[in-house]
């Protein structure tokens, strides 16, 4: 069941739609904010509420970069390995979050802190390399500054 | 020099607020028009401003709103889409526009709305564009509660809704039938065309999509008039245009110019050339779909129909710079990667050439390259090319790839030759 709470933010954003299913994108982020990531349980719940299959939920679900079919840590970072990036430095940074958190990209690391994943360019590219931290944009991130901001998110 | 799209913009960086944009003469277009131009009319002037569409493929923008059926007989209701979907690798210029001037854009949306006599408008945000989504989130309420669009618009009896939708991040949502689909909550796979939106849209019913720039020009041209807006370009396609550089230039940024300057003007001047110690050795003038140029081309207009004379595109007008010290080979692979990852799947031509082609990219730049890889390559980019697949990704992604062959030949050449690539120890 969907909490009373998740009921009523996603009440809010169907009033946009004139069909139930056209809000199953908000449905999810709206769950994903409140559980960190979509279970099947979570996507049952929504399909429930929204009148669609599990199935059909899941091909939604699966098709974008920020819905989380899997568990993922307190704060995901997600760095861009897009073009510009990749001039800029992309694979220094990379390497250099990697070591320091332990993990390749896709894992979380042990103390559940943070999720590293790869994003697509983030529209940020007169400030490559660039990473985001859950809803939060960093330009011009070196391998020293790294520290600096990891060290916001606790 | 004018710069109708970014001479408010705040130099603290902070969005201009509905007060300042009244202040410079915004929202008075929406007077203009709905309080003494016919929807019809509307449609005319855009069309005579020769605005060409900002997203990339440079379609007629009047043009396009003119196939959407008027009049008492059109199906109900009807819609208009702004693609702020940016996501075109290299393309960071609809983010300054929806972070800085908010209001600009949403009175294009309710102009450009009018003019197809739309009912309903979306706004179809990146999921990334946080700042964006906050910032345009507190503008379309401003705008609500100061009459600019809900019942009766400005007292002249027009209603609109506009709503604010956020998407979870995929490439393929730009492209306007995929957005479509993600609209309506499926997975967002192109739809095949024809029919166009225009005519069958969003939930079956006729809908225009345009770009955030070129919906953000419409307020411009309503209010200053088409021939206004065709002098400040230097080409035929009327307007200013946001360029950009990114890369190992200067000063990599987004700058508003006139159409039609060129590739050398855009390096040399507002990006301060090419960084110490790096020289340029080619670029895409318009995001990771568009064929490379190298420096036989700085002096050729940043213009539609000039670009595409030299055989690349215009498309978003963002440049992304290689220099001489980044191998060519592994720049293709990077941009292969990204749409071979992004390729949605539908057509087999796109999922299984892309991956294909990055394959084999991947041994080349790994000193596993054969000779011939690179007709593999060539047969492979013709074969998802244009016509053999639903919508224009995987011939955008067959872009780079042939024009890297054609300029960079030697490069591919030299990693098979040498059994590594050159550029790295």
């Amino acid at each position: 069941m969907l909490s009373a709470e998740e009921k009523a933010e996603l009440d809010r954003e169907l009033q946009q739609y004139p069909a139930r299913q056209s809000a199953c994108i908000d449905a999810m982020k709206i769950v994903q904010r409140h559980r960190r990531w979509l279970s099947d349980e979570a996507l049952r719940d929504i399909g429930e509420y929204l009148g669609m299959s599990v199935a059909d939920l899941d091909g939604v679900a699966t098709f974008y970069n920020l819905l989380f079919r899997k568990p993922v840590g307190r704060h995901v970072v997600m760095i861009c390995d897009s073009v510009t990036c990749w001039i800029m430095g992309y694979e220094k940074l990379r390497d250099t979050l990697m070591n320091r958190l332990g993990v390749s990209l896709g894992e979380t690391t042990s103390d559940d802190r943070f999720t590293v994943l790869p994003i697509v360019c983030l529209g940020n590219c007169d400030k490559a390399p660039t990473l985001m931290v859950d809803r939060d944009t960093y330009g011009n991130v070196s391998p020293e500054t790294v520290e600096e901001i990891l060290a916001r998110y606790k | 020099m004018e710069k109708p799209l970014t001479g408010r913009m705040r130099s603290d960086g902070e969005p201009v607020d509905l007060q300042e944009y009244e202040r410079a003469g915004g929202y008075q277009a929406i007077q203009k028009a709905l309080g003494r131009m016919t929807p019809k009319q509307v449609q005319e002037e855009v069309q005579r401003s020769n605005l060409r569409g900002r997203g990339g493929a440079g379609f007629g923008t009047g043009l396009k709103w003119s196939f959407v059926p008027i009049g008492p007989d059109a199906p109900r209701p009807k819609y208009v889409v702004c693609n702020a979907d940016e996501m075109e690798p290299g393309t960071f210029k609809d983010r300054l526009l929806m972070e800085r001037d908010p209001h600009q854009l949403i009175e294009g949306i309710i102009l450009t709305s009018y003019a197809v006599e739309a009912e309903v408008a979306y706004l179809f945000l990146r999921g990334e564009y946080t700042l964006a989504e906050d910032t345009l989130a507190r503008a379309i309420s401003d705008a609500y509660r100061a009459g600019y669009w809900g019942r009766n618009i400005a007292g002249t009896g027009y209603n609109l809704d506009l709503y604010l939708h956020t998407s979870a991040g995929r490439y393929i949502c730009g492209e306007e039938t995929a957005l479509l689909n993600a609209l309506e909550g499926k997975r967002a796979n192109p739809r095949a065309k024809p029919p166009f939106p225009p005519v069958v849209g969003l939930w079956g019913k006729p809908t225009v999509i345009n770009n955030v720039e070129t919906l953000c020009n419409v307020p411009h041209i309503i209010r200053n008039g088409a021939d206004w807006f065709r002098a400040l370009s230097r080409s035929p396609d009327g307007g200013t245009k946001l360029f950009g550089a990114s890369g190992r230039v200067k000063r990599p940024g987004i700058w508003e110019l006139p159409m039609g300057v060129t590739i050398r003007e855009v390096i040399e001047e507002p990006a301060g050339g090419m960084q110490d110690g790096y020289a340029l050795r080619g670029l895409q003038p318009g995001g990771a779909s568009t064929d490379f140029l190298t420096t036989e081309h700085l002096d050729v207009a940043l213009d539609f129909n000039s670009i595409a004379k030299v055989g690349s595109r215009l498309g978003t007008g963002t440049m992304i710079i290689l220099d001489d010290r980044t191998c060519p080979v592994g720049m293709t692979l990077n941009l292969t990667h990204f749409f071979a990852q992004e390729s949605c799947g539908w057509c087999t031509p796109c999922w299984a050439g892309l991956s294909w082609c990055e394959q084999i990219l991947a041994a080349i730049e790994k000193g596993n390259g054969r000779s011939e890889d690179l007709g593999h390559l060539e047969f492979q980019t013709r074969f998802f090319g244009l016509g053999n697949t639903f919508c224009a990704l995987a011939p955008g992604a067959a872009e780079p790839i042939q024009s890297a062959l054609k300029y960079f030949r030697q490069d591919f050449q030299k990693h098979i030759d040498e059994k590594r690539c050159p550029w790295k120890g």
